[in-house]
């Protein structure tokens, strides 16, 4: 079946078969590997990416699902070599080990902040249910999360949601490293 | 972990997807949002020769208001049930479930019907649709026909869907102004329920004049608690009578024994849950 979707900016036209994975259509047709496989199950939530601006998990999707659809991965973020705030907080804060979960991290934050631009942790960590980190890093990654709000203009949440203005009241405890 | 290979087609209209239904037969799968069915077929638990997206029909997705009841679209994701102010008004015991079904990224595409048509007894939708005897609409080559709550589910995984029919809207009558809650016990983020109660009550004065308890997994099917209910309705709502009315929980109750609790454990959790619910609705 031909498909037809934007990635990361980036128009794709291809045959697929239609038990195709949307994760295997990124990583093995577009060559997108910034998105991993982690459990394979859909529980851990490593394959994050975002479907017309809601996060997905791409191992749980089929690629044919995805035909005239808008997909976003990690690799999309960056602009023009400038980190994502999302990304330079994760960095700033320590919020990886082995790194593994970290792109299913981000793009799951990301869709958190979209809807609740200014969370407090029991919110991050009901918001990253769906994500599992093996290191059990969560004490970091749920920092970062919290730091990025901070600092995130509201443009950088995508534009696809309505905008929220950015709160600058952070509770005093989260401070930048 | 890959599928088997099927054929795939995406209807534009019930009556396409009714007709593709038909014309592949028993092997034929239905394909929502598949978050129930994309992990079943990975694991080559089900290999059907033909999937029917219903994922772009636009009739089946949305909440409408028909005066005395809500309409949820089969294809509606979790994401929207659970966020829609009709239903946090009409129907807040939904919404409160919805909110606890797997984790945000699967509520964003997995949906109310596909979740209640699939009936796996831990799903935490069962139980609120039949306490608050919602009624399915169903299509077939035959025409549309409503199957009540208390018809719907058979046995485990087992609707009252015949071969050919297709699971359409959702009626849910309102519950203005019921205060709810839905109590659920996992052992970690984002699990299955081991047991649940979806509890909904409408409290006059300090009194229960009315209440509505369903039970998750605590059968093959969801199971009404009537007699919690019985218990409950002209009493005031007081720690006592609460606790009265749920020891009564496990009547009428078949639960299983698993890896995850045997069915003497359930029947204890059934009990405190309950009673967790029934406070919470009521204050």
């Amino acid at each position: 079946m031909r498909i037809t979707t934007t990635v990361d900016g980036t128009s794709y036209t291809d045959e697929v078969e239609p038990r195709m994975l949307l994760v295997q259509y990124l990583r093995e047709r577009l060559g997108k590997v910034g998105t991993v496989v982690g459990c394979d199950t859909s529980n851990c939530g490593a394959c994050t990416v975002h479907l017309d601006g809601q996060s997905v998990k791409s191992c749980s999707v089929l690629a044919v699902q995805a035909d005239g659809r808008e997909i976003t991965t990690i690799e999309g973020l960056a602009d023009d070599g400038e980190l994502h705030p999302l990304q330079q907080a994760f960095h700033d804060n320590h919020a990886l080990q082995c790194g593994f979960c970290t792109p299913g991290m981000i793009m799951q934050a990301l869709d958190l902040l979209k809807e609740n631009p200014d969370p407090d942790e029991d919110e991050v960590r009901s918001g990253l249910e769906g994500n599992l980190c093996r290191c059990t890093g969560y004490q970091n990654i749920v920092k970062a999360v919290r730091a990025a709000a901070e600092q995130m203009p509201s443009a950088a949440r995508q534009a696809d949601v309505p905008q929220e203005p950015v709160t600058a009241s952070m509770p005093s405890e989260v401070s930048q490293s | 972990m890959i599928p088997a290979a099927f054929d795939y087609v995406v209807p534009a209209s019930v009556d396409d997807a009714v007709r593709e239904l038909h014309d592949a037969g028993e092997d034929a799968k239905v394909l929502a949002g598949g978050q129930s069915l994309l992990p079943v077929l990975r694991m080559r638990l089900a290999a059907p020769s033909k999937i029917i997206d219903i994922g772009r029909i636009p009739e089946l997705k949305g909440i409408r208001d028909e005066g005395d009841h809500l309409v949820i679209g089969a294809a509606t994701p979790h994401h929207e049930v659970q966020k829609n102010q009709l239903v946090r008004d009409h129907a807040l015991l939904i919404a409160l479930a919805t909110e606890t079904v797997a984790d945000p990224q699967v509520r964003h595409l997995g949906t109310f019907g596909g979740a209640l048509a699939h009936a796996d007894p831990a799903g935490d939708l069962l139980a609120p649709a039949l306490a608050l005897d919602a009624v399915f609409v169903v299509a077939g080559m035959d025409g549309r026909h409503e199957i009540p709550a208390s018809e719907f589910f058979v046995d485990y995984f087992t609707t009252a869907l015949r071969p050919g029919e297709l699971l359409l809207e959702v009626k849910v009558p309102k519950y203005t102004g019921w205060r709810a809650h839905y109590e659920k016990f996992n052992r970690v983020a984002q699990a299955w329920s081991i047991c649940g109660v979806a509890a909904a009550c409408r409290v006059d004065g300090g009194t229960i004049a009315e209440a509505r308890v369903g039970l998750t997994n605590m059968s093959s099917v969801p199971v009404r608690a009537r007699a919690v209910e019985q218990a409950l309705v002209g009493q005031q709502a007081t720690a006592e009578v609460i606790k009265a009315a749920a020891s009564h929980a496990v009547d009428g109750t078949l639960p299983t024994s698993d890896g995850n609790a045997d069915a003497e454990y359930r029947e204890h959790l059934a009990k405190v849950l309950t009673e967790r619910a029934v406070t919470a609705a009521c204050s």
